[in-house]
């Protein structure tokens, strides 16, 4: 049994008597204890997405059972209390900010019922999880973005509970304090096994992090599968936009104005090879790197380069024969119509 | 003109404006804030909107304010003669005050309740608060500034009013004003009087300012 499983979705929201289509028959599931990324362009419909699995926005149609239980079979007193085992995170932290850090992380203990001396006792081994022990008594004004962040991680884990929903948690935040929060939340995963919803527009944040990722555009689901699949083999043009991004205009001097552009996904094992160089030298041809990248995916190092090749007959294939011999991943860019 | 009579007037005079004001206050909070969460909860964008509530509400809150209190004093009189007994005095003041500043009071705090971050109550009912609780624990706490402000103006706001009872009859400062200022063209107790008010306004409004700054976490 999935721990969340999303079956035809379909959110159509009214806006002055015309109908939008924010969600459009998306079906997922996610595992027990994974972290998934879902990712899209802004307006692709990935928050209204996220905020129907706690039941925040109720569905059009289709349905969100959470563990074998269906959101829409409850009362809403059922799903208050079903959603202490959904915690959520914000892009913009949402602290209350006339309560310091320690009543922060007691509210949602507060709501359920709990003694405060208990609600105390819990709230400082939170403090300790996200190492922000000596903030107890500050208020949230009193801290920076990324502090606001580990806050808000420790009062949505307040209540124990077995989903973790981030709703673009780190689009706020810089790139140093990014990755200290992505690294928290791979923590606390391991942890605790919480199972992590993450939804951003930052293909980055997914490959830091995410075992799998699915990518919505347009309110539909475009395609899905492990990090490593999606990176290395992008099918849809969402996927190959979020990836390797939409402007690969700039540089082609005019001799080598060509279509045939191709991508190139560099795997450990032939990240030590001076392949491209022994390709040029083998092919006696020049060829134009548009773009080159390292990015980080759980854990291994991964090169992109997006080359453009002469059009001469058959060099192209022959080229792109060559380098798949030598063991990299080669598929076609994204193109522009 | 100043002997101990006089002053004894004063005083009296000071005391009825502070019972008249704080009472008015006090009764038309009492009043006021629950109608004000209504009017906030079943609004377009509320917890709860309930359209037809909403409406009348605001629409028994514009009657009210669109009636200059002078007026008002006069109208209510029958109905301040039910309640109290008696039509004059200080006591009697109150009645219309509070008709008066209750609806005043709800638009205060509607409009203090709207300045809380939907994406904090959003957090709330992630978490699992009923509406209940996303008013007492959420809305109220976050709003506490903005209402304690409100609290300040509406004080003020109160004071004025309740020296313009006095042309009715209604004690305090104002009717001292009243009396023996304008009819008696004693232009010292009138300005005694004015001077006295100037002040008391201030103390409140400093008093609120400072308390409303004190309790306010969010800049510091």
């Amino acid at each position: 049994m999935s721990e969340i499983e999303i079956k035809n979705l379909t959110k159509i929201f009214e806006v002055k008597g015309h109908n939008v289509v924010a969600l459009d028959n998306v079906n997922l599931s996610v595992e027990k204890g994974d972290i998934f990324g879902i990712i899209g362009m802004s307006g692709a419909g990935k928050s209204t997405l996220v905020r129907t699995v706690n039941y925040l926005e109720k569905p059009t149609q289709g349905s969100i059972l959470i563990e074998g239980t269906d959101l829409s079979t409850l009362s809403e007193k059922e799903l208050r209390i079903k959603r202490r085992d959904i915690g959520m995170i914000f892009q913009g932290f949402n602290l209350l900010e006339q309560k310091n850090v320690i009543d922060n992380i007691c509210f949602p203990l507060e709501i359920s019922g709990t003694k405060k001396k208990e609600a105390r006792i819990r709230a400082k081994e939170l403090l300790k999880t996200v190492n922000l022990e000596d903030k107890e008594k500050a208020y949230p004004s009193q801290l920076s973005g990324g502090q606001k962040q580990r806050v808000a991680i420790a009062r949505a884990l307040a209540t124990n509970p077995k989903i973790l929903l981030c709703d673009e948690a780190t689009s706020a935040l810089d790139p140093q304090t990014t990755d200290s929060i992505l690294k928290l939340l791979k923590e606390i995963n391991e942890k605790l096994g919480i199972t992590i919803l993450i939804i951003t527009h930052q293909m980055s944040v997914v490959t830091e992090v995410c075992k799998h990722v699915a990518i919505i555009d347009n309110g539909k689901l475009a395609e899905q599968g492990t990090v490593d699949e999606i990176f290395e083999n992008p099918t849809s043009d969402a996927a190959k936009e979020l990836i390797s991004g939409k402007d690969i205009t700039y540089t082609p001097l005019k001799s080598f104005d060509t279509n045939k552009k191709i991508r190139i996904v560099f795997k450990e094992n032939s990240a030590y090879e001076p392949v491209i160089s022994n390709m040029i030298l083998k092919y006696k041809t020049p060829i134009n790197i548009l773009k080159a990248d390292t990015r980080n995916i759980n854990g291994t190092a991964r090169g992109e380069m997006i080359l453009s090749l002469p059009e001469e007959d058959g060099l192209a294939e022959d080229i792109i024969g060559y380098l798949r011999d030598n063991g990299l991943v080669v598929t076609d860019t994204f193109e522009e119509v | 003109m100043i002997g101990s009579n006089f002053v004894i007037m004063i005083l009296e005079g000071i005391r009825d404006t502070l019972y008249m004001t704080l009472g008015s206050t006090i009764v038309g909070y009492i009043l006021g804030l629950p109608l004000g969460i209504v009017l906030y909860v079943t609004s377009n964008k509320g917890l709860h909107p309930i359209p037809f509530i909403y409406r009348i509400g605001d629409f028994i809150c514009n009657i009210v304010r669109s009636i200059p209190f002078l007026i008002l004093l006069i109208l209510l009189i029958p109905f301040t003669r039910l309640i109290v007994g008696k039509s004059y005095g200080s006591t009697a003041t109150i009645v219309p005050l509070v008709i008066c500043a209750a609806p005043y009071i709800a638009r205060v705090v509607e409009s203090s309740l709207n300045e809380v971050d939907a994406g904090v109550i959003e957090a709330a009912r992630a978490m699992g608060a009923s509406n209940f609780q996303i008013i007492t624990k959420v809305l109220l706490v976050e709003a506490k500034t903005s209402l304690f402000r409100g609290m300040t103006i509406t004080t003020g706001l109160l004071l004025g009013y309740s020296a313009m009872s006095g042309t009715v009859g209604g004690g305090g400062l104002g009717d001292i004003a009243v009396r023996y200022g304008y009819y008696r063209w004693e232009t010292g107790t009138m300005i005694i009087t004015v001077l006295l008010l100037i002040i008391i306004f201030q103390i409140i409004q400093n008093l609120g300012t400072y308390i409303s700054g004190k309790i306010d976490h969010r800049k510091r």
